[in-house]
Formats: structure tokens, C-alpha cells, sequence
């Protein structure tokens, strides 16, 4: 396979720059910074010392037997990025931009979040490097996550509830979006995902890599091989690129994305951009969206205020199209149950974003056999999303009884 | 329905403007707000207030370079349901009832790319536009746009920013039309101060282009239109041409017709209070 993106920031028809003007010279800024230390001994050496002695890296490679055994399939390994500092691989893309911010100068920062994990782990690494950070968010996700909202705050960071559109994380996007172009002088904006303008997609893969890197060489260590079937949960898609990424020249491993489909993929309730969408410019770049006829953007659901984004990161976009890796939807129903079974199993409460990657392995493990492995990233830990799922459990309650 | 032949009437309408020593006045509106009648109406109005030329703003559910107050009109056109294409039958709807301007139509990418590029160009001809400004479609991404554009005699208007730095050759010296300076940092709205090197942005820009230049961004007065009238061809005037739409909003909605015209009278006189007085060169 060719290399992906080309200088255009393109994964084939996928990606580009698609922004206002004003924001063209700080994108060509960032990629040319980018480009310099992403080989720099030094940069690369401070990125990997916090990511170690800060964060906590590696993860463990975790095998779930007891999970595996209720199965009755294949063996399952939770690749465990909700032990990170902060509860989620978000941290391991805000160090790299942060360490990239402070080389380039840059004393403030902005980020967007959707359910608090990555404005956490960029109010997280402000705080470390001393930066003055602004997060907006959704007023809809500040109201579904207050324990973020409060940590952000505990750490010294200003939240700005977004009011605007659907006051979720699109929205969110579209106001630091429109903060950075007032402020692109002295601002550096620490995208959350595989998603937005190039060279984001590329540089925030690059930096989330390090699962799939670890992944590689724990799995073969515990197994003596690649395992036959990698899952993730995709909202943007930034921990399923970063565990899938080094496998992708394994055409032996299934790579399989799952995204959020809601109240199902039938009703107008759901963020399932590859089963729904088409090809579309969306925050920055081409990918697939959730549109109408005249383009306009729909609104997304999930439980997961992670996964409720009607867009999607352009290098997944090109995996299905190549028909690399394949995506598959999870509604909130399935993804709860699945959050269920996990922690009763295995003692491990997963964010409701990795809820929906385990629903899938629940759906193929017992269909494969024993001497096969699935590896799961379980992408972030569920403490933040408790009171979501105790409100949302009280109204199903409600409605059956 | 008008096709174009012959000379584009953006640049008949600078050169005349040049030969006298004005500035153009080319206000903004975002179209279906309220409705697409009204908006016809609106923009007879702006051509009777003197406006030279017109931005049709098309509705966008992620307007990423407009400010609140383009946001809620783009809110309010979309509870509609306006799309491209309904926005476009504004200016033929215009023309059959005697407005002359030229029409520029103002839309994100997304919206024409989902039409298709070439007959979203088609279109634009069929119904008469001059000119097309996509505020999220850069130089690095516009060859094939660029390309359906020069082939229909429209032009793609492109916008340099004060950020633009060593852009700003490049954009310039390709433009077609004009060239659209945004005067400050941020996204559309009325503010009081502008870029602290506009008008060193500007005469760059001026340098580097062969074609006029407009500024717009922030432009909400006839004092801001008179400030860079002498260092322009054109002003552009959006969100307080909007801003006033929506406070006049409960006449131009009323179903009693002295009140309607009061609303659109009071925009006529909002745009007609904009334009700069002639700059004697």
C-alpha cells in the first residue's frame, strides 16, 4: 500500500484542508513543525519519558479468560488504554501536541471534547506543561458529564459550554474551530481525533500508534503471533486508528471498527457515519457524514457522548473504501449490556465508547474457535459515564414497568 | 432565464464604479430568512438602498467561518428546509422583477458538492450569478471548482486573510472577480477593531492583484465602510445587514402588508445609511 496520507494530506479522495483562509498559514505552521521533530531524537525522547513515567505506558496486553470461557470461542485480550493516566488513550495524543505546542512556542491551548476524555487529558497535560487552556463543550455533554467538567475545572482549565447547533461535540468542534481563527496568533489547538484538517488525521494516528505498537509486541509475546481479529470503537476514530495502524500491512488480521447506532440504524437516532453517510466535507476535511439530500449536516445519538459525532476520521473512511478494515454499528442497548457482562466478568467497568467494541466481540467471538485471538481496545475507563448510564437504565425502567 | 454572454457583470460593474471614483457597496443576506419571498424582497430592497452588488448567503448547519448572528439566521432558514437550489431561484426570481446588481451566491462546499459540482455551476448560470465565494474551499483544494468556474464564465471569488502571509501572491494573482480581504482575525460580526496591519494587508493584497479588492468582516457602519474606502474597490457588509433583518423580523413575518413594507423598508434604510459618500481620488 502506498503511503498514506500524500503531501496533500489525502488518504486517496479522503481528507485535505477544507478551512477558512485565516486558518490556512497555522495549518501550514503546525504541519511544517510537525514534519520537523516527528523524527527529532529529542522531541521523540520527551514524548516517550512522559508517556512512560507520566501516563504510565505500556499498557497491559490483559487476557480476559474468565470472559473468554463464558464465550466459548476465541481468546479475548483487552488492550488496557483505560489504565492510562487521566482513564483513556486520549492522554498519549494531547502529550505529543502538547510537547509540540510548547517547541513551537505556543503558551495557550483550546480543545474540543464530547464526554469530557479528551478535554480532561488536554487540561491534564496544560497543567504540565504550564499552559493556559481553554476547552469547549457541548452545554447538552456538560449536563451528561459534570464529573469531567469538574476535573477540567480542578485542573485549571476554563470550559466554555457551547450553545450553539446541537450543543454536543459537532458543536463543540465548530466553536474552537471559530475561537482558533480569532486566535490563531498565540493559540495552539489540540484536536482530539483522527478527524479535522490535515495534517491533524495524520499527526494525532501518529501519536496514538503506540497501541498498536505495544499491541504487537505483547501479543506476540503472550501468543507467538498476530491475533486473527483487532476490534475498536470508532466515534472520530482516533483509538481504533491507533491500535489498527501498525496492522494494516497484516492482511491476516480483521480490523473492525464499531460505531455507535444508537437507537438503531433504522430510526434518526444514531452516529453510525459509515453505515448512514456518504462522502462529504465535514470540519476541515472528506470523509464520510451523516448529511441530508442537501448536505447539511445531521445531527448524531449515541449514548456514548464519545461516539455522538456525524463524521469520521478520513483515514477510516479510506479503510473501508479499500476494504482494509470493515465497520459495524452497536446500538446503546447492545453496548450497555455488553458494559454489563464485562464488569461482571472481569471486574472492569469499561467507558461506554469500549462498551460498544466489546458488544461486537460478544457478536463473533463464540463464532470463532479456540486457538483464535481477538484483541480489543478497551479505549477508556467507565467511571466517567456511570451517572449516564444510571439515568439511562432508570428511564428504560420507567418504560417497562 | 438570463445566461451570461459577453463581459461578467461584476467586472462591468467596477470598472463603472471605478470611472467615477466610488466604492462599491455589496451587502450579505442569508436567504430563506425568513422566507424565500421575503428574501426576493430584500434584495430589491438593498438595490434600491444603492447596494452595487449582492451576496446570497446560503444556509449551512456547520457555518464554521460565521459568527452568532449568521449562525441564527442559517438556524432559522434551515427550520425551513431552504436548500442550494431554492436559494439560487432568489436571483432569477430578483431579475424578473427589474433588480440589475450582479449576484454572487455565498456557500460552504459541502451543499455543492452533494448537487455536483457541475451542475451546481449549471445552476449558478441558469439563475444568473456572477460569482461564487466558498469560504472552506482554499486555493489547495479549488482546482476542479476553478476549473467548472472559468468554464462557465463565473467567477470564484477567492478570500485572503490578514494570516495569509506569503498566500497572499498566490491567491491574488490568480483571482477572478475580486479579491475578498478579510479585515480581521475571527469569524464574521460586527466588531470595532480591526486587524492591527490591515492596512498593510491591504495594500499588499493591492500590490499582488490584478483585479479589485473588497473588505469585509466586521464592517458594520458607514464610518468602517468610509475607513478603508479610499484603500478599496468594494465593502462587504453581512452580519449587520443580517442583524437588522432579524430585529425587523416580527414586521417582515406580519401578514398585515404595511408592516412588511415598513421591515423592509427599515433594512432599505439600514443598507442605504452604509454606503460610503464618494471618495474624491
Amino acid at each position: 500500500m502506498s503511503q498514506v496520507p500524500d503531501e496533500h494530506g489525502r488518504f486517496g479522495p479522503f481528507g485535505g484542508k477544507y478551512v477558512p483562509e485565516t486558518l490556512m498559514n497555522a495549518l501550514i505552521e503546525l504541519e511544517e513543525a510537525y514534519l520537523k521533530y516527528k523524527d527529532d531524537p529529542d522531541f521523540l525522547e520527551e514524548v516517550r519519558y512522559l508517556l512512560k513515567q507520566y501516563s504510565g505506558r505500556p499498557t497491559p496486553l490483559y487476557y480476559a479468560e474468565r470472559l473468554s470461557q463464558h464465550l466459548g470461542g476465541a481468546k479475548v485480550y483487552l488492550k488496557r488504554e483505560d489504565l492510562n493516566h487521566t482513564g483513556a488513550h486520549k492522554i498519549n495524543n494531547t502529550i505529543g501536541q502538547a510537547v509540540l505546542a510548547k517547541r513551537m512556542g505556543k503558551k495557550k491551548v483550546i480543545a474540543e471534547t464530547g464526554a469530557g476524555q479528551h478535554g480532561v487529558a488536554s487540561a491534564t497535560v496544560a497543567a504540565l506543561m504550564g499552559l493556559e487552556c481553554k476547552v469547549f463543550m457541548g452545554e447538552e455533554d456538560t449536563k451528561r458529564q459534570q464529573l469531567n467538567v469538574f476535573r477540567m475545572k480542578l485542573l485549571g482549565s476554563e470550559v466554555i459550554p457551547v450553545m450553539s447547533g446541537t450543543r454536543t461535540l459537532k458543536d463543540a468542534c465548530n466553536e474552537t474551530l471559530r475561537y482558533w481563527v480569532s486566535h490563531v496568533d498565540d493559540t495552539y489547538y489540540i484536536l482530539g481525533s483522527v478527524t479535522g484538517p490535515h495534517p491533524y488525521p495524520m499527526m494525532v494516528r501518529d501519536f496514538q500508534r503506540i497501541i498498536g505498537l505495544e499491541t504487537r509486541e505483547q501479543i506476540q509475546e503472550a501468543e507467538g503471533r498476530l491475533p486473527d481479529v483487532i476490534v475498536a470503537a470508532v466515534g472520530g476514530g482516533s483509538n481504533a486508528i491507533g491500535i489498527f495502524h501498525p496492522f494494516i500491512e497484516d492482511k491476516d488480521v480483521r480490523l473492525v471498527g464499531v460505531e455507535a447506532a444508537g437507537r438503531g440504524v433504522d430510526t434518526d437516532e444514531h452516529a453510525a457515519t459509515m453505515t448512514k453517510g456518504r462522502p462529504g466535507v465535514f470540519q476541515g476535511s472528506m470523509s464520510y457524514v451523516l448529511q441530508d439530500e442537501g448536505g447539511q449536516v445531521l445531527p448524531a445519538h449515541s449514548i456514548s457522548a464519545g461516539l455522538d459525532y456525524p463524521g469520521i476520521g478520513p483515514e477510516h473512511a479510506y479503510l473501508k473504501d479499500i476494504k482494509r478494515a470493515e465497520y459495524v454499528p452497536i446500538t446503546d442497548k447492545e453496548a450497555l449490556d455488553a458494559l454489563g457482562i464485562l464488569s461482571r466478568m472481569e471486574g472492569i467497568i469499561p467507558a461506554l465508547e469500549s462498551a460498544h467494541a466489546i458488544a461486537q466481540v460478544l457478536k463473533i467471538a463464540p463464532t470463532m474457535s479456540k486457538d483464535q485471538i481477538i484483541v480489543v481496545n478497551l479505549s477508556g475507563r467507565g467511571d466517567k459515564d456511570v451517572e449516564s448510564i444510571m439515568s439511562y437504565l432508570a428511564v428504560e425502567e420507567g418504560q417497562n414497568s | 432565464m438570463s445566461t451570461q454572454t459577453g463581459p461578467n457583470a461584476i467586472d462591468v460593474v467596477f470598472a463603472e464604479l471605478k470611472a467615477k471614483g466610488e466604492t462599491a457597496l455589496m451587502p450579505f443576506m442569508t436567504m430563506g430568512d425568513p422566507d424565500l419571498e421575503t428574501s426576493v424582497a430584500l434584495v430589491q430592497a438593498a438595490e434600491a438602498a444603492g447596494a452595487h452588488m449582492i451576496e446570497l448567503g446560503v444556509p449551512y448547519s456547520d457555518p464554521l467561518a460565521d459568527g452568532p448572528v449568521i449562525q441564527r439566521a442559517s438556524e432559522r432558514a434551515l427550520k425551513n428546509k431552504i436548500s442550494l437550489t431554492d436559494c439560487m431561484t432568489v436571483a432569477s426570481k430578483a431579475r424578473q422583477l427589474g433588480v440589475k446588481m450582479p449576484f454572487i451566491l455565498f456557500s460552504y462546499f459541502n451543499p455543492a458538492l452533494q448537487l455536483g459540482l457541475e451542475r451546481f455551476f449549471d445552476l449558478l448560470k441558469e439563475h444568473g450569478f456572477s460569482g461564487v465565494i466558498i469560504p472552506d474551499l482554499p486555493l489547495e483544494e479549488d482546482s476542479e471548482a476553478r476549473a467548472l468556474a472559468e468554464a462557465s464564465g463565473i467567477h470564484l471569488i477567492p478570500l485572503v486573510a490578514p494570516t495569509s502571509e506569503a498566500r497572499i501572491e498566490r491567491i491574488a494573482s490568480q483571482a477572478k472577480g475580486f479579491v475578498y480581504c478579510v479585515s480581521s482575525l475571527g469569524v464574521t460580526g460586527v466588531r470595532s477593531t480591526f486587524h492591527e496591519g490591515i492596512d498593510s494587508f491591504l495594500s499588499t493584497v493591492r500590490r499582488a492583484a490584478s483585479v479589485p479588492i473588497c473588505v469585509g468582516f466586521g464592517i458594520s457602519s458607514r464610518d468602517h465602510a468610509e475607513r478603508f474606502a479610499g484603500q478599496c474597490d468594494g465593502v462587504i457588509v453581512g452580519s449587520a445587514i443580517v442583524r437588522q433583518v432579524e430585529d425587523a423580523l416580527p414586521l417582515l413575518t406580519s401578514s398585515n402588508e404595511v408592516e412588511r413594507k415598513q421591515g423592509l423598508q427599515a433594512v432599505q434604510d439600514f443598507i442605504a445609511g452604509l454606503k460610503p459618500r464618494a471618495t474624491i481620488i
